[in-house]
């Protein structure tokens, strides 16, 4: 397929390298590796080697704290519960208002459960303030949950320093790392961090294998109960061809690291600059000084983002959006409405995200492309007129609700 | 993405009558920024005649408000502002070839906008038409009166249905227990009782037609073809009508698949063009083999 791809925090693609290390074990190495015979140890030695490989990746100090899950959503879904079941004492979550919903219907469900769940807000630009965090850290708190990077703006939470905190206050450390992983250099022996969240999916692994890395020592309650895999913490027969590709996959974001923060962030901040140079009334929402180098969120004000990500589709550009209508929920995405981005904004918010596959070229394509797009909605709106918005927008359009 | 009618992608991608319009002498503003969409709609009528002359929107939203919005200009022009007025959010839907349930309050924002540019041409205040209802939905702020009205003209009967048309209950849910309790007044009236379990509507269905006057119209149209077919040796049956899909077979003297296939095209134009409605035809077996052996 060809088309422009940049929306690689929804998923990324397979690397055909993974694939072809991933092939044999469909067909030749089907073994289960919990089997004496040498069917299943061969297999077993692949998974070893795929532990490893993202034990590497994510600095870890043991191998046996990596433990591979479905996904980055069993791996936030695991970490919480494991954290209330093991402290029955505690009875209170600190997390965000800007969260994955993997962590956020989570926590609604748990607060019908009778825990309490703090949510940090965030600034204009989508940052905490540790101040108020600090204030309702207490012996009450089970579990911090704080994502790494935020998916739609790509901001970074001070996750080291926070994780630090809760340590000192004796609660548990949880970080959604599922953007940061791949892009970000981790070194997680240095850390307090006690769990976090990896999906296969966003590193050019496959779909459907995720990982939760267990500090040594930390008290856990499996989700899963059953068989003796992952040490009996998450039984069920092992995604075998999935980690094996997430092992190589692993090994290969390591390699392009250094080029991830360097030349794909150049190609982002290159994209970004050429489409605010020519669309008026557009920013940069979140961050733009402390976020993932792939990751650029504009808005785009007085229109709407599902229009214009068809827009884009039809030139073979693919986005995604803050909007409403593309979610198929009615109100913006939570994250711009935490930041108190306007909703004549918060609609029109549109979200690039490069990998170290995308070319100068393409960059150049939307660049040229999205100016005209933008300018063609807009003469629809009833915001705009001519080339600016109109004078006072509010008030020259205040419709009736219906 | 949205599994949008390609006359939707065709409004969208064309809208038509997009724009301010300069003389124009009824304004209709309706929507909600909150929710991401918001519609202006405006008329110029003739005074003597009550005939909308022109008629021109601009939409801030989504792919499916702006087709709507369109196709709603499009509806309108060259009516009387009574016919005008006649028309339903369903009939801007059919219009469109249907849109998605998630969707179908864009329909129903275009008869609103409708609503407020003839009291807007009239000298009305259209909001009055609103006031006795109580707020349900705060989020969307949608009112009593506007949802019992929706699930009267659309045949509603869950919870789902009512967010999808109106959007009330889209946002924090807290008023669905309000939602259902109109919801069991409105079926009640029907002699129905509510059922918290009721599958939301799959598609929205042309109103106005039961099965059998549907089923009639296809039998007439396959008629009227018939004697064209069996003039070259061949003829047609109608064998099932399973929503939007049409069973016949085809039999006899078949010139060959592509003859087939474009008599079968032409039948299904004549079908959607009566129906008022998207349709697929399909052939059954008899056809079906005669196609396969087109294409070794
Ligand atoms: C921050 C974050 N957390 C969790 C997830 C869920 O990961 P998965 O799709 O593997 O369950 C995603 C992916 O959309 C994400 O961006």
């Amino acid at each position: 397929m060809t088309g422009i791809y940049f929306d690689n925090n929804a998923t990324t693609r397979v690397d055909p390298v993974v694939v072809e290390a991933m092939l044999p074990y469909f067909t030749e190495q089907f073994g289960n590796p919990s089997s004496m015979h040498s069917f299943g140890n061969k297999v077993g030695l692949a998974i070893k080697k795929a532990r490893m490989q993202v034990q590497e990746l994510l600095g870890a100090e043991h191998d046996s704290e990596i433990i591979f899950t479905s996904c980055g959503t069993e791996s936030d879904s695991t970490a919480l519960l494991s954290a209330l079941k093991a402290q029955p004492e505690r009875k209170e979550i600190i997390t965000t208002t800007v969260e994955h919903p993997a962590i956020l219907t989570l926590c609604a469900y748990l607060e019908k459960e009778g825990y309490k769940v703090h949510y940090l807000k965030v600034d204009g630009k989508g940052r905490l303030d540790l101040d108020e965090y600090k204030k309702l850290l207490s012996d009450q708190t089970a579990v911090v949950s704080v994502m790494w990077a935020n998916n739609e703006t790509g901001t970074f939470f001070p996750v080291v320093e926070m994780a630090e905190l809760a340590n000192a206050a004796g609660a548990m450390f949880h970080t959604d790392a599922v953007q940061a992983v791949g892009k970000v250099p981790l070194n997680l022996k240095d850390t307090k961090i006690d769990m976090l969240s990896v999906s296969g999916h966003k590193l050019h692994a496959p779909k459907g294998i995720g990982v939760l890395y267990l500090k040594r020592g930390t008290r856990f309650r499996p989700l899963l109960r059953g068989g003796h895999q992952e040490r009996g913490r998450r039984a069920g027969t092992e995604n075998t061809t999935s980690i094996v590709g997430l092992g190589r996959a692993a090994e290969m974001a390591m390699e392009a690291m250094a080029f991830e923060n360097t030349e794909v962030a150049r190609l982002r901040d290159k994209l970004e600059a050429g489409i605010l140079a020519k669309v008026p009334s557009s920013f940069v929402t979140g961050d733009p000084s402390n976020r993932l180098p792939n990751t650029s969120n504009i808005a785009f004000e007085y229109i709407e983002g599902e229009a214009i990500l068809l827009l884009l589709n039809k030139f073979g550009i693919a986005a995604s959006s803050g909007s409403a209508c593309t979610s198929g929920s009615l109100e913006p995405s939570h994250v711009m409405r935490a930041m108190g981005i306007p909703y004549t904004a918060a609609h029109g918010t549109v979200r690039f995200s490069l990998s170290r596959y995308s070319t100068e070229a393409e960059v150049d394509r939307v660049i040229a492309v999205v100016p005209e797009i933008i300018a063609q909605l807009r003469k629809l709106s009833p915001y705009w007129d001519g080339d600016k918005p109109k004078a006072e927008p509010d008030k020259a359009f205040a419709p009736t609700y219906a | 993405m949205w599994d949008y009618s390609d006359k939707v992608k065709e409004h969208f991608f064309q809208p038509r009558n997009a724009g301010p319009l300069e003389d124009a002498n009824g304004i209709g503003d309706v929507g909600s920024i909150s929710c991401g969409d918001a519609l202006r709609l405006m008329l110029k009528v003739e005074p003597e005649t009550d005939i909308i002359l022109d008629a021109h929107f601009q939409t801030f939203g989504c792919g499916s408000a702006i087709a709507s919005s369109s196709a709603l200009t499009e509806m309108i022009k060259g009516k009387t502002l009574d016919e005008a007025l006649k028309v339903s959010n369903q009939d801007i839907a059919d219009y469109l070839d249907g849109l998605p349930p998630e969707k179908m309050h864009c329909s129903v924002m275009g008869r609103e906008a409708l609503q407020a540019a003839v009291a807007n041409y009239r000298g009305e205040v259209w909001s009055d038409d609103h006031e006795e209802g109580a707020l349900v939905c705060k989020c969307f702020a949608v009112d009593a009166v506007m949802i019992e009205d929706t699930i009267r003209a659309n045949n509603l009967s869950s919870v789902q249905d009512v967010t999808n048309y109106t959007k009330a209950g889209g946002g924090c849910s807290s008023c669905h227990e309000g939602i259902e309790e109109i919801l069991a007044k409105v079926l009640s009236e029907r002699g129905e009782s509510f059922n918290p379990g009721a599958q939301p509507k799959e598609e929205a269905k042309p109103a106005g037609m039961t099965n059998l006057q549907r089923i009639k119209k296809i039998e007439a149209v396959l008629e009227s073809v018939r004697p064209q077919l069996k003039r070259d040796g061949g003829d047609i049956e109608l064998l099932d009508v399973d929503g939007k899909t049409i069973y016949v077979s085809m039999t006899g003297a078949c010139a060959g698949c592509q003859m087939e296939a474009l008599t079968l095209q032409g039948i299904q134009q004549k079908l959607m063009e009566e129906l008022k409605e998207f349709i697929k035809i399909v052939p059954t077996k008899a056809g079906a083999l005669t196609r396969a052996s087109c294409h070794p």
